[in-house]
């Protein structure tokens, strides 16, 4: 959907101290302009940045996170969390486009404390793009509703979601490129669907069915799914007991 | 002022070391000294400390704001247990010895009592007499009783000669006026003697003075200013609040002209005949601020060579010279005549391709250079001292420290003409040098800084003051200041908001401390500049006021703020009112944190043994610390095993196997030959480093490192080199005349070519020394054999200070050089011409405009410096960074030069920039200076922000010990079974853990989850009564 020209989106950025946040800083000090949508937070390092920060800004309205590290193999600490980061980012990014949201409204980027011109440049160029791609949830044709739902349903997911990282995706790459392959290979994402797939679509359920009970066609209206695909999904949290059928209301219910 | 709460030294007459000349260099000096045991009087003549980088309005390359950036020092200073300033006071003797000096100083009437003073410019408000303002270079008024400057050290006025009262006794209103009784109009000089084991002479530089030749019509056009006036016009502290207005009509000036080398270069009566050294870089910083101001404005540059010999200084110079209406002229100038009317000035100028040109100007500024310090010669005779032929302090040619009285180091630009880096490496450096002669003494007459008990907060609900920082008008002029206060008052929580001019100045930060008791604040946002460079400052004024340092937060409205939203002040505003909710709600959640101590071991490693690292290793050895001297090659000695002579005639090699000498004589070094670093670990005061050499393998343990890793020389691939072996580089041309090489006597011709793989697209910086290198191989060449033809191709000469004078000396005797443009570099070619083999090397000339063929027996190539091979691999391992041309970052171009941002590392030497044998030296002595501020402490402070686990949520699973590559987590048995455990020493807070950690159960302090979530939440708060939420 194309955007209002008064659409001003709202950016949040995420910059690690050493790196990035300076970057930033002699963006000022150079005077080099560039739009007021971001506001930033500071953390020491990029791979600080918990998916959940991610998410929660979404929720909160952001139509865009930024997160700034230093570039590959020159992060100040010895964990070199900025290649953590590029994991949470592409995984995060999956959570995203599997909900319907445009994943690159996620956007992970390398700026020294020398770049102060990339800077400006980079919040520029991401700035353009979220204006062109609309609002969040406007955007990709997603009402506010749902969109909470959807986020809430991710946010939920996060500790398991970093349980299957820690299990199934711990890896250490050299380069961006690596990152982008492996992240975007056959195998990956049949894992991620495999393990977490249809537990997002759980969760999404129960977000739903926490707020008050709900017959199958309400549930398939509100998830913009098949009610062959929901009653599939509420069978399985029928069988964990994690959701009980009322028979009089022809509702389901939160156990 | 309140000064009770810290212990400052009192009226005694005993310190350590007595540093003179109170600018960015005597305080420097004065830090690390104070900071490395020793007790320190910093004495400055004029009413406060600051010196001309004070009058700055930004600082090139990177155009930091010079107060911004230097006004935390003065307040470090001021606080400092160890130093006491001494303002408006002159020497008048210094008798004794190195160890025991009895220095003379009076310390002038300033009329104001500084005990009774509270700085509150009452007196300045009622004093009828409106004086020339030195601070703004008289370009605006001030009163006869005034402060300095907003963020003068002290803060307290002084009375000038024009005063009624001390003119006639007319007038005596501010002594009425001041309600503490702190003017004395009968107040006398008054003399003091001070003991002290060594001094420091930082006294800096005049500026040349056009107006005692009237160069350029400067005293009698007023549209005719200096640089430094300049400086000050542009200034948001300035005459005109940062606008740009010309003298004589107070408009903006459209086109404006800037003329290079005004008093320097000059072999006239009246002028200097060396570069000063840092204009052309000035120049250009100036032309871009000036376009920044207003970008319609007209600029012509008219220049001599280009001195772009720095760090980066080369892209600035190319920054300047690609903005649109910027034009660089090379020319001598003369100024015609003033138009009567309009007050413009016109300049004379040549090109060649179109000759003589008559150009009229709106403002001229006189780019004027470096003279020694008013009444050096004086200073000198009372110092006893001498100076060098320019006037200028002479030093020792091996060490530009050491002055010729023992015991007496100087310090900044009473050296000769340099740049603030400089200054401050050689600041540090003759803190080392003093430390080496006093060391026996260190610690003896130190104090430990005091604060005031922390008050128990936990209890209360939090009351959050918030300050917002006008800047000046870098600020305010964006940012409605007055409106974001009001807005900050009205959010939850908020029991005190205010704004302030400068809310680093010293008094401003004195006020926050009383503010936080008065209103019983527990928690502190400052809306201001950046938290990296202003943080620390402001944490201490929370410890000053008895809180808990990490109940603060800044919010960055500056840099992130009116700095780059300039033109939208509407939007910077809001903007403004978001990053102060953000932080505010940051600040409830903010908790008290405890730093603890770390155990620093004493001993160093420095990588690398060159000059650089010899030097340093042996500052630190001859001061009783360990050090391990690691070298990758089987001979100590680096790069300079390669030199033999300087320009100014040092014998390196001598020098090196003294050098040599003294390293193995030195029993606290441990040298390490052929050596390669396999592994290296720890941090600032615990570094664990393995070293592998000749066979074994050594695990050190150390509390600093210094790398000296040096750098290599450039392998052409142009202009025949490596194809005909009568091309040469210069180095390998010198070590021929070391050798004593006959057939050099014997040669008719030789050419030389100036940046060669220097100043080129793939290497975009200037090699520095390359210049100097060739002037030097050429005068000896000229030595061996006066009649040879010797032509040197050079882009612009960069024989930067006293340098000058050899160019001028390889002119005379009759070197020939030749300029040429890099769209048209020379051609060589290899020709036989009656019988005789000859290198062709065809020039364009741009002074004649035509080609030149130029026959040449030798070719020499000024071969550039090329950053070591080995750089990349270090800087994993020392988690330092490079910057874009390979050399290494340091932490602030201009005020931590020998410092990296990670704590406890430290360089010096060519691995941060190409620099000449007693650069590097000075360089050298600055590493060891900042080591010692570390290795002098038994214990450094650890950062309170680290993790801490939440056992009741902690599922055992390990993902934090896993991602915790610093081994800083690990698991311990409970009552409740396994569970993370962090151990503090080793947490380095990043965080990461955070992020791996399913439950939440492990929090990095001060960055917790529920700090972070506030601040997202403020952020994007769509009920924000900003008007809008975050861009909305």
């Amino acid at each position: 959907m194309a955007a209002g020209r008064d659409f001003k989106p709202k950016l949040v950025g995420f910059l690690c101290n050493w790196c990035c946040y300076a970057g930033a800083d002699l963006a000022g000090v150079s005077r080099f302009q560039y739009p007021d949508n971001i506001r930033i937070i500071r953390l020491m390092c990029s791979g600080r940045v918990d998916p959940e920060f991610v998410i929660r800004a979404f929720a909160r309205g952001a139509d865009g996170v930024f997160i700034g590290g230093c570039w590959l193999g020159e992060c100040h600490y010895v964990t070199e969390g900025n290649y953590d980061a590029m994991s949470m980012m592409h995984l995060c990014r999956w959570l995203l486009e599997k909900v319907g949201i445009e994943p690159q409204r996620l956007r992970l980027e390398w700026v020294s404390a020398s770049e102060g011109i990339r800077f400006s440049e980079v919040v520029a160029d991401f700035t353009r793009q979220l204006q062109a791609w609309g609002p969040l949830g406007r955007g990709e044709g997603i009402d506010a509703e749902i969109l909470a739902l959807r986020l809430e349903a991710v946010r939920r997911l996060l500790p398991f979601v970093k349980l299957v990282e820690r299990e199934r995706l711990r890896v250490r790459f050299r380069t961006e490129q690596e990152y982008q392959e492996y992240f975007h290979s056959a195998e990956t994402r049949r894992l991620l669907e495999e393990l977490v797939a249809e537990r997002l679509q759980l969760s999404q359920l129960a977000v739903l069915l926490e707020r008050q009970p709900r017959t199958l066609a309400e549930l398939a209206g509100q998830l913009r799914q098949s009610p062959a695909q929901v009653s599939r999904h509420l069978n399985l949290s029928l069988q964990q007991g994690l959701v009980k059928y009322d028979e009089d209301g022809h509702r389901y219910a939160l156990a | 002022m309140d000064t009770e709460a810290f212990d400052k030294p009192g009226s005694g007459d005993f310190a350590d070391v007595l540093v003179l000349g109170g600018g960015i260099s005597g305080i420097q000096a004065a830090l690390d000294l104070a900071n490395s045991g020793f007790r320190v009087y910093l004495v400055e003549r004029s009413p406060t400390i600051g010196g001309k980088m004070a009058q700055l309005d930004k600082t090139f390359p990177t155009n930091d704001c010079s107060m911004c950036i230097e006004s935390p020092k003065f307040i470090e200073c001021d606080r400092h247990p160890n130093i006491e300033i001494l303002t408006y006071t002159e020497l008048d003797d210094v008798a004794g010895e190195a160890g025991d000096f009895t220095v003379t100083l009076t310390k002038k009437a300033r009329y104001i009592d500084e005990s009774k003073c509270t700085g509150c410019t009452t007196c300045v408000e009622y004093c009828p007499v409106t004086v020339p303002d030195p601070f703004n270079q008289n370009l605006s008024g001030n009163k006869a009783v005034h402060i300095y400057f907003s963020q003068a050290v002290p803060l307290v006025p002084y009375i000038d000669d024009n005063c009624l009262y001390l003119q006639d006794k007319k007038c005596s209103i501010c002594v009425g006026v001041c309600s503490n009784q702190a003017i004395d109009l009968h107040q006398k000089p008054q003399q003091v003697k001070l003991q002290v084991g060594a001094i420091v002479l930082s006294p800096g530089y005049e500026v040349f003075d056009p107006a005692r030749r009237g160069d350029y019509g400067y005293g009698a056009y007023p549209n005719v200013v200096t640089s430094l006036d300049f400086e000050r016009l542009l200034c948001s502290t300035g005459p005109h609040e940062g606008e740009i207005l010309r003298p004589s009509d107070k408009r903006h000036p459209r086109k404006i002209a800037w003329i290079h080398c005004v008093g320097s270069r000059q072999v006239t009566p009246g002028g200097n005949g060396y570069c000063s050294a840092v204009c052309c870089s000035y120049i250009q910083k100036q032309v871009i601020l000036a376009k920044d101001h207003d970008a319609d404005i007209e600029a012509v540059i008219f220049h001599n060579d280009i001195r772009s010999y720095g760090k980066d200084f080369e892209r600035f110079y190319q920054r300047a010279a690609n903005l649109s209406g910027v034009r660089f002229v090379r020319s001598y100038v003369t100024v015609g005549r003033e138009i009567p009317d309009s007050h413009n000035v016109t300049i004379r100028y040549s090109t060649t391709d179109r000759g003589v040109q008559e150009e009229e100007f709106d403002l001229v500024v006189l780019g004027v250079g470096l003279n020694p310090p008013r009444g050096a010669r004086q200073l000198a005779d009372k110092l006893g001292i001498e100076l060098e032929e320019h006037g200028f302090c002479k030093t020792n040619p091996a060490n530009p420290i050491e002055t010729t009285r023992p015991g007496v180091f100087v310090s900044g630009a009473f050296r000769g003409p340099l740049d603030i880096p400089e200054s401050v490496m050689t600041a540090s450096g003759a803190s080392a040098l003093s430390g080496q002669l006093l060391a026996y003494r260190r610690g003896k007459l130190a104090r430990q800084r005091v604060y005031p008990p922390e008050r128990d907060v936990s209890g209360e609900e939090p009351r959050v003051g918030v300050f917002v920082c006008h800047c000046g008008a870098n600020i305010g002029r964006v940012v409605n200041v007055p409106e974001v206060v009001r807005y900050a008052a009205g959010l939850e929580n908020v029991a005190h908001a205010e704004e302030g001019l400068f809310i680093c100045s010293t008094d401003a930060a004195q006020q926050i401390a009383n503010t936080i008791r008065d209103k019983k604040l527990n928690r502190v946002v400052v809306a201001a500049c950046t938290p990296r460079t202003h943080e620390p400052l402001f944490r201490d004024t929370l410890r000053e006021g008895g809180i808990n340092q990490y109940f603060f937060d800044m919010a960055n409205i500056r840099e992130h703020c009116s700095w780059v939203h300039a033109k939208q002040k509407e939007e910077a505003t809001c903007k403004a009112k978001d990053l102060v909710r953000m932080s505010v709600a940051r600040t409830r959640h903010l908790e008290p944190l405890q730093e603890f101590d770390l155990p620093v071991h004493k001993a160093t490693l420095v990588v690398g043994g060159g000059v650089a690292g010899m030097t340093a290793a042996l500052s630190l050895a001859g001061q009783g610390f360990e050090v391990h001297l690691v070298e990758k090659e089987t001979e100590l000695g680096g790069m300079a095993r390669r030199l033999h002579y300087t320009l100014e005639g040092l014998d390196v090699q001598a020098y090196l196997r003294e050098l040599v000498a003294r390293v193995y004589r030195q029993q606290l070094i441990h040298v390490y030959h052929g050596a390669r670093i396999t592994d290296a670990s720890g941090y600032v005061g615990n570094f664990i480093t393995t070293v592998e050499s000749e066979g074994r393998r050594t695990r050190i343990h150390h509390g600093a490192t210094i790398l000296a890793t040096g750098a290599g020389e450039y392998r052409p691939t142009e202009y025949l080199y490596g194809q005909d072996q009568r091309v040469l580089t210069q180095l390998e041309l010198e070590e021929r005349i070391a050798a004593g090489d006959q057939s050099l006597a014997g040669l008719r011709s030789l050419v030389m070519i100036q940046c060669v793989g220097s100043r080129t697209p793939e290497r975009n910086y200037c090699s520095r020394i390359c210049c100097s290198q060739a002037l030097k191989n050429a005068l000896k060449l000229k030595e061996l054999n006066p009649g040879l033809e010797l032509c040197i191709l050079f882009r612009d000469m960069r024989s930067y200070g006293f340098r000058e004078d050899y160019y001028r000396l390889a002119a005379e005797r009759e070197v020939k050089f030749v300029r040429w443009e890099p769209e048209q570099a020379p051609q060589v070619e290899a020709v036989t011409e009656e019988g005789r083999e000859l290198l062709r090397v065809s020039v364009f000339d741009a002074v004649l405009g035509q080609r030149l063929a130029l026959d040449a027996e030798l070719l020499v190539l000024s071969a550039g410096v090329v950053p070591a091979a080995d750089s990349q691999e270090l800087t994993h391992q020392f988690k330092v960074p490079l910057n874009p041309d390979g050399f290494f970052q340091e932490a602030h171009v201009k005020l931590r030069p020998v410092d990296f941002a990670a704590e406890g590392v430290f360089l010096c030497g060519i691995n941060h920039y190409p620099k000449h044998v007693t650069e590097t030296v000075g360089q050298a002595y600055g590493a060891a200076g900042r080591a010692l501020t570390l290795l002098t402490h038994d214990t450094i402070t650890a950062s309170g922000a680290v993790c801490v686990v939440k056992e009741d949520l902690c599922i055992s699973c390990g993902a934090c010990i896993s991602a915790c590559t610093y081994g800083a987590i690990e698991f311990r048995d409970t009552d409740r079974g396994r569970k993370a455990m962090v151990n503090p020493v080793l947490c380095k807070g990043d965080g990461l853990c955070n992020a791996k950690c399913p439950t939440n159960a492990i929090v990095l302090k001060h960055f917790t989850n529920e700090e972070v979530f506030a601040q997202i939440d403020a952020c994007l708060a769509p009920d924000a009564e900003s008007g809008a939420a975050a861009g909305g």
